[in-house]
């Protein structure tokens, strides 16, 4: 029989493995897509004559934005930091004012009675308008809802939108509806 | 104390290690294995914008992708730097779009199709023109739930 070879320790061979393991864990992420998620209207059918749906000017919070990314809010320049604010003043209405959005008191379920605004929000923009500018308006419009409804689920169920049980969520959105619509595209600033 | 004095002299076999490492080697490869790497190559560079009010893209196997963005480096001799759009793996028109969202369609079970999700990663420097022109045809195929791809940041 052979001379007997000293057997070779094998106890690092796990730790170069979990190295091996450890990096390939760390290096490979799971990227998560993040975006604002929104409905596009549908195509208007050519074969059904559209009536306009007549909305009180009272109810219409109109934003443009122009090709060089400026904002005009009914009608005023206005900065996108106070997009936010002007918006849920709109929506709610806190004072009853004439020009702000019309409250009509509706029983919502789980809630009771509630002034659930008409107003509309009616986002246009160039298509010379960047990119960057148009998420900033959207994520302003959205993030002035979404605190609106944070409100009013703390003040009524105690407790922040995202632990509400998903009837509780769809109560609060028959509340406060959410309604940003885009209208239909036009060319101003010139073709780019 | 000479009870355990002597126990430690006996020579217990030590527990043998070696098997360790095949475990370990089988949790790698099965990490290897399962963790897909991104399916189409980016030919156009999408740097996204950021916002606050972002919501997780769930279910992947729902969502189709709509690149839009200023071809990469190696493409812009080819391309030019003007925003393009980059369907699966090519730049293609405009009017390949509804292609893309029918064969996308066609491609998932009867049940999933009306929650077809279309994210556009749209690069910050484009214009609003390319994303209004895509939109409109999104509208046309009827692709309406859509999402615009952004990073998550944290409100001020």
């Amino acid at each position: 029989m052979a001379r007997k070879v000293p057997e070779i320790n094998a106890s690092s061979m796990a730790d170069i493995a979990f190295l091996l393991l450890i990096f390939f864990l760390m290096t490979t992420t799971m990227n998560v897509d993040t975006g604002l998620p929104r409905m596009l209207p549908p195509m208007p059918d050519p074969s059904v004559k559209q009536d306009d749906v007549e909305v009180k000017q009272r109810n219409v919070f109109t934003v443009l934005i122009n090709k060089s990314d400026r904002l005009l809010v009914r009608g005023e320049p206005m900065d996108v930091s106070l997009l936010k604010e002007k918006t849920k003043e709109f929506v709610m209405n806190p004072n009853n004012d004439a020009n702000m959005s019309e409250q009509e008191e509706k029983d919502v379920p789980m809630i009771g009675k509630f002034n659930v605004s008409k107003g509309v929000v009616s986002l246009q923009n160039d298509r010379g308008t960047s990119y960057t500018m148009y998420m900033k308006v959207q994520n302003e419009l959205v993030a002035a809802y979404n605190e609106l409804r944070e409100d009013l689920s703390r003040s009524n169920f105690g407790k922040p939108y995202d632990k509400l049980s998903e009837d509780e969520k769809e109560a609060i959105g028959k509340a406060i509806p959410s309604r940003i619509s885009e209208a239909e595209p036009k060319n101003i600033g010139g073709k780019k | 104390m000479a009870k355990f004095g002597r126990k430690g002299k006996d020579d217990m076999p030590a527990i043998s290690t070696a098997s360790l490492p095949d475990i370990v080697f089988m949790l790698l490869f099965f990490f290897m294995v399962s963790t897909t790497m991104r399916e189409t190559s980016l030919m156009v560079s999408s740097r996204l914008p950021s916002a606050t009010e972002v919501a997780k893209l769930e279910k992947k196997s729902l969502v189709s992708y709509i690149y839009v963005g200023p071809p990469i480096k190696s493409f812009q001799g080819l391309y030019g730097t003007e925003p393009r759009i980059q369907l699966n793996d090519s730049f293609k028109s405009l009017d390949d779009i509804r292609d893309f969202i029918s064969s996308e369609r066609d491609a998932m079970s009867e049940s999933d199709r009306p929650l077809l999700t279309t994210s556009l990663k749209v690069d910050e420097d484009t214009r609003m023109g390319v994303v209004t022109d895509i939109k409109q045809e999104l509208r046309k195929a009827s692709a309406l739930k859509i999402n615009y791809a952004a990073k998550k940041v944290e409100k001020k």
